[in-house]
């Protein structure tokens, strides 16, 4: 197929298709879901994600951030083809979300917030099923299972169980899984909820090396501000289902008007009240499991 | 096909050439090898840890030597010729098989949804019903282990078996027909609850009815008409009346082994349908 998106900006004034940018890997329009019964009440209903627009171009590393429950999750599901979206569009790649979902599945990484690589499993063995998930042709893959092992520092691992995983271990582990195929865009919901500080700055390590070697474009999702300092090049900030602000750390820091503004300036800045906006018993009750089980 | 064509990259990696599914052939094609990758990986698992096989053959083990050896001194009821211990070791095989398939498949789905396991399957390009079937004959190769564990139990306490290859390889056949039945089944309720707790309440609550109104026991004719009507609905019922023809030197089947096998593979495809479908639920 011809990407459908890459020269509309320049035909017609009023064409049906959104302009877009030459470089635009992921780009979102008025992307919106709502939970519950369409015939509900009001009340009732809830809109996690509120008219989503996002645009982000190949090759960054683009963090969306937001206080638990703001909607990070549910974008993140939506943009991995996991959940319909009520309302709006996205691309991928030029590749329409909903209408080619298994075709951006094909372009796409995703590495869930929770635990998901299989305990029972060795390392090798995880590998190995999402190698031949994704179609990896037999000649090739144990030459790519080989070099990711070893690009992650997982080779001595590969034939234990991964139960016996340290929480970083595992992550890398979910990371490679995620990119054996070379997606286009890598998803990482939350990469780092739950791991000491050593784990945590070996996966900031990781999403720095993917980008400089492979040029893989990074969306990620978290809730530490330092992390979003240290590895995104733009950011958005949402909050109850809308992106309130969007642009470099430097720019959202200049913003405030305020000398030595941390990203948590900012963050408190644009969020406000955090006790009112918390995310609800299940989300809570989920990161605590995945943090215990990483730690 | 690529994401995309030009020049003009996206990113550095180099991108791997994928067949598109554009017709038929190559989907059916993609859905039996993504359901053989499945498969593989609930085999790998069994194979890491397989306690959990010796904990499910407690249970026919129990049934057949307790209340088969207590029921068959009663000589109570009618078992079509057969000594009672025959007639019911092949009701208690297909039992055995109903419980690992309804237990392994809701529950298995449950849990992956909880570790978020089941999240990247779904991003990933495998067909939906690859990832039911992939299940489903996983279930079968559980209950190929009680199929050992039944036929080792049956030949110590008596029970006269047909020990024909051909006749075995149609048990075999009828038990991952009926795995991937129950399974299939399961992985619905489990689409449909998501949650452990509701799930074994409605496990337990369903497993027993599929069990007593069935003839895996006793025989469909000594139930009141509205249970017999029940009876006839139950897959089970079809499953054990197979494995009565096949597995038994002197059995015989009342449906016919053909009929018996087409029902249960129509059971199994419609199944499939509804489960591929309600499939993706499970992640929201």
């Amino acid at each position: 197929m011809t990407r459908l998106t890459q020269n509309v900006g320049s035909s017609t004034g009023e064409s049906q298709l959104p302009p877009t940018n030459a470089s635009a890997i992921l780009e979102t329009h008025a992307l919106t879901r709502r939970f519950g019964k369409a015939f509900a009440q009001r009340a009732v209903r809830h809109i996690a994600v509120n008219d989503l627009n996002l645009t982000v171009q190949a090759g960054e590393v683009f963090g969306l951030l937001g206080p638990n429950g703001a909607g990070k999750s549910t974008a993140i599901k939506m943009l991995t083809t996991l959940l319909p979206p009520s309302a709006g569009s996205a691309t991928i790649a030029g590749l329409d979300l909903t209408r080619q979902a298994a075709t951006v599945r094909r372009a796409i990484g995703y590495v869930p917030q929770a635990l998901s690589a299989d305990g029972s499993l060795t390392g090798y063995e995880n590998l190995l099923i999402f190698a031949k998930l994704y179609d990896i042709p037999r000649k090739k893959r144990e030459n790519y299972i080989r070099e990711l092992l070893n690009f992650m520092g997982l080779q001595d691992a590969a034939h234990r169980l991964v139960q016996q995983y340290s929480g970083g271990m595992i992550r890398k582990l979910e990371i490679a899984q995620a990119i054996l195929h070379q997606p286009l865009v890598l998803f990482l919901d939350e990469p780092t909820v739950g791991l000491d500080p050593l784990a945590r700055s070996n996966v900031w390590e990781l999403v720095e090396r993917l980008r400089s070697n492979f040029g893989t474009t990074v969306f990620l999702t978290t809730h530490f501000m330092e992390e979003a300092d240290s590895l995104c090049d733009r950011i958005a900030i949402m909050h109850q289902g809308q992106v309130i602000v969007t642009g470099t750390p430097t720019e959202l820091k200049a913003s405030l008007n305020q000398e030595d503004a941390t990203l948590d300036d900012v963050f408190i800045h644009y969020t406000g009240d955090l006790l009112a906006s918390g995310a609800n018993y299940r989300e809570t009750s989920r990161i605590r499991r995945t943090a215990k089980r990483l730690g | 096909m690529k994401p995309q064509e030009s020049g003009a990259l996206l990113n550095g990696w180099v991108k791997p050439k994928h067949k598109r599914a554009n017709n038929w052939l190559s989907a059916i094609s993609e859905l039996i090898r993504k359901t053989i990758v499945l498969t593989e990986l609930e085999v790998r698992k069994l194979l890491h840890d397989p306690s959990d096989l010796f904990v499910r053959a407690a249970q026919p083990v129990l049934w057949l030597v307790i209340f088969g050896q207590v029921f068959a001194k009663i000589r109570a009821i009618p078992s079509n010729g057969l000594p009672y211990l025959d007639f019911m070791a092949a009701g208690i095989l297909a039992q055995s098989v109903l419980f690992v398939a309804i237990f392994s498949g809701g529950m298995s789905i449950i849990w992956e949804r909880d570790l978020g396991t089941v999240h990247k399957f779904l991003a990933s390009p495998t067909p939906r019903a690859a990832m039911v079937l992939g299940k489903a004959l996983s279930a079968g190769v559980r209950g190929f282990c009680q199929v050992i564990v039944i036929y080792l139990l049956s030949l110590l306490i008596g029970v006269h078996l047909n020990l024909n290859p051909l006749a075995f390889l149609g048990v075999v056949l009828v038990v991952f027909l009926g795995a991937a039945c129950f399974c299939t089944f399961s992985l619905i309720i489990g689409c449909l609850v998501k949650s452990r707790e509701r799930f074994t309440g409605i496990g337990q609550l369903l497993t027993m009815p599929l069990f007593f109104a069935s003839n895996a026991i006793y025989p469909i004719v000594l139930m009141p008409i509205w249970l017999r009507s029940i009876a006839h609905l139950n897959p089970l019922t079809y499953m054990v009346d197979a494995l009565r023809g096949t597995m038994l030197a002197n059995g015989r089947s009342i449906y016919g082994f053909g009929t018996d096998c087409l029902i249960l593979l129509a059971v199994v495809v419609v199944l499939t349908f509804i489960c591929g479908r309600l499939y993706p639920s499970i992640a929201t």
